[in-house]
């Protein structure tokens, strides 16, 4: 996956940023982010409730709610709107704890800003910081949040795996 | 959120791994899985027992049996621990703003 731009100048323990070029005029970015957010979040993998997920909401003013809908009409609530700058910058808590609850004294943060490069294209600045409010599992949440997971050492331990079963009789 | 490295450690077994393999296919009851393996049933349940640990095999008491199936919590755990979630997260959104900005620009260029 290499469309997301790593930003790894200035390493930070308690924040992730992130940096995507969008080929969308930068209202569409923004209108694509706040309101079709179900439309792209990967719902499948990154929900929190019992019921399967089917719309993942902002809602559009400062205090309002930042949810996913299940199929089954359930709502369980991710964060809440901080800032609102339409077209251009929008500040969402992200309360989900490290076992993947709802919490809403949790608090980290997530910010998100849209930067028109001429008409067509937008520069998206991401960044997901406050990760302190994880405390002990801070490292933990980072690097689930942050990277590419440690492709390498999975493949060694599956070379290995394959290894030994290729010399086991089937 | 189960921790990955474990899930990884459980699988890291070829005998479990393989118990996993038949799991994704369906749920089964432990005596159905000791069955065409070259290992006892009690060594199949000790392999259940790692595999529940590490959040990649939940069960269901039926009367006597237990049925044994794939936890989905588990596997999710693995794909955010490998795919990073933000990246993943980030691109799809990349990939829905294109689609909507292309589909402007074909409205915009029939009318």
């Amino acid at each position: 996956m290499t469309m997301v731009e790593q930003t790894t100048a200035n390493f930070d323990p308690n924040s992730v940023r992130k940096v995507v070029d969008v080929g969308a005029p930068r209202d569409v970015a923004w209108q694509v982010f706040t309101e079709q957010m179900g439309s792209w979040w990967p719902l499948a993998m990154y929900k929190i409730g019992q019921a399967n997920a089917i719309d993942a909401i902002i809602e559009p003013r400062v205090g309002g709610r930042w949810y996913e809908r299940g199929e089954d009409g359930s709502t369980c609530d991710w964060g809440r709107v901080l800032a609102w700058e339409p077209h251009s910058r929008l500040v969402l808590s992200w309360d989900v704890t490290a076992d993947w609850q709802y919490d809403p004294g949790l608090q980290t943060e997530i910010e998100v800003r849209f930067i028109a490069e001429g008409a067509a294209r937008t520069r998206v600045e991401f960044e997901h910081r406050r990760l302190d409010r994880y405390g002990a599992r801070r490292d933990e949440m980072r690097t689930i949040f942050d990277k590419t997971g440690d492709w390498g050492q999975l493949l060694a331990a599956f070379a290995q795996t394959a290894a030994t079963s290729a010399r086991q009789p089937k | 959120m189960m921790n990955a490295k474990r899930a990884l450690d459980a699988l890291g077994d070829p005998t479990r791994r393989r118990i996993f393999t038949r799991l994704r296919h369906r749920a089964c009851y432990a005596g159905d899985l000791a069955r065409g393996m070259r290992v006892t049933r009690s060594a199949v349940s000790q392999h259940l027992q790692v595999l529940r640990a590490a959040g990649l095999v939940a069960v269901s008491v039926e009367g006597t049996r237990r049925l044994y199936q794939v936890d989905a919590r588990g596997i999710e755990t693995l794909r955010r621990w490998l795919d990073g979630f933000w990246d993943e997260t980030l691109s799809a959104f990349k990939e829905a703003a294109e689609r909507a900005a292309n589909t402007t620009r074909t409205n915009r260029t029939r009318k």
